[in-house]
């Protein structure tokens, strides 16, 4: 019944699909994070990437040097205020598409550096997909930002209307 | 040799100022001591021979200023402002604070540049915090805010999370 069934007798190689699940299935299985830590909850980042949580289940364990390289940034700690302007610039700088994650406190609301010195949300300076609580989030919290990010590439349209035109 | 050699004690003591007294009575509010920690309250004027005596003088030789504090008394405190420079002497194991207090409206210093090359950067920390400034620095500009910072952050008046 269906296209499907008729190409799969004649072509058996050949697996039929929406084009918006594969490049989000794609998209989803290599989230390559930008190497950018600023504070403690950056220790926590790496620790996502060893041997015993080993982030590498999903495809996010590609950290790059080049934010060109980078599909999504994690916002690991405190942002203060002359630090916001390299971070946006690191942000601009990472090709299309790409996501942020707000991992702890601190880079979601300011945490307990509620002073002069620090941005109140990092979502001041660059959109964010998933904040994560947590003083530091252990690992396991920044795989569930990852999964839950994951879910959100699921759910993306690739071509619109707009790209077709 | 052993007793030719005077054994110091690491733990660094604060220094006698009688000397500093003496010779620059006009140029000294008073000379305080609590806890073992002595200061001197010094004035404005002549506070640059001052400190150039301190770090010259054999007995005292303060050839380091380990750091340079602020203090805000408060928006209605006159003077408001004082400026503490702990000095410490490497060949002595001996420390000193000069304590010197400014008016908000004329919260002027003299720069300690021409003495102790490192008060670069503590001034410029001080001049960042506080708002106050230092008449003859090198290259007077905010160093721990960002350019366009606005308020000078540790000053009383200065609400918690900025403008």
């Amino acid at each position: 019944m269906g296209l499907e069934t008729k190409i799969g007798e004649v072509l058996p190689d050949v697996l039929t699909t929406r084009l918006d699940s594969l490049v989000n299935w794609a998209r989803k299985s290599s989230i390559w994070p930008a190497t950018f830590g600023l504070a403690c909850c950056a220790i926590e980042m790496m620790a996502m990437t060893d041997a015993r949580n080993d982030v590498a289940r999903f495809g996010a364990e590609v950290f790059r040097a080049s934010p060109r390289q980078a599909d999504v940034m994690i916002v690991a700690g405190r942002v203060s205020i002359k630090m916001a302007p390299v971070l946006r610039r690191i942000y601009d700088q990472m090709p299309e598409p790409k996501w942020v994650i707000s991992m702890g406190v601190c880079a979601s609301a300011g945490g307990v550096f509620n002073n002069y010195a620090i941005v109140q949300g990092v979502d001041k300076v660059v959109p964010v997909d998933v904040f994560v609580p947590g003083c530091p989030p252990r690992p396991e919290g920044l795989i569930w930002a990852i999964m839950k990010l994951q879910e959100k590439i699921e759910r993306e349209k690739v071509f619109t209307e707009e790209s077709a035109a | 040799m052993a007793d030719e050699t005077e054994i110091k004690s690491s733990t660094p003591r604060y220094a006698d100022a009688s000397l500093v007294q003496a010779r620059f009575a006009g140029n000294i509010e008073e000379i305080t001591e609590a806890l073992g920690e002595v200061t001197v309250v010094a004035k404005r004027e002549g506070l640059v021979e001052l400190m150039t005596f301190l770090r010259d003088e054999p007995s005292l030789r303060f050839n380091y200023l380990s750091d340079i504090g602020g203090l805000d008394l408060g928006e209605f405190a006159t003077p408001r402002f004082a400026v503490a420079y702990q000095l410490y002497s490497i060949e002595h194991n001996h420390r000193l604070r000069v304590k010197v207090f400014v008016e908000e409206d004329d919260a002027v210093l003299p720069t300690m540049w021409g003495v102790w090359k490192t008060s670069n950067w503590l001034e410029r920390e001080i001049f960042d915090m506080f708002g106050v400034s230092f008449d003859g620095h090198p290259d007077l500009r905010r160093i721990l805010m960002p350019a366009d910072y606005e308020g000078h952050p540790l000053r009383k008046d200065f609400p918690i999370k900025g403008y």
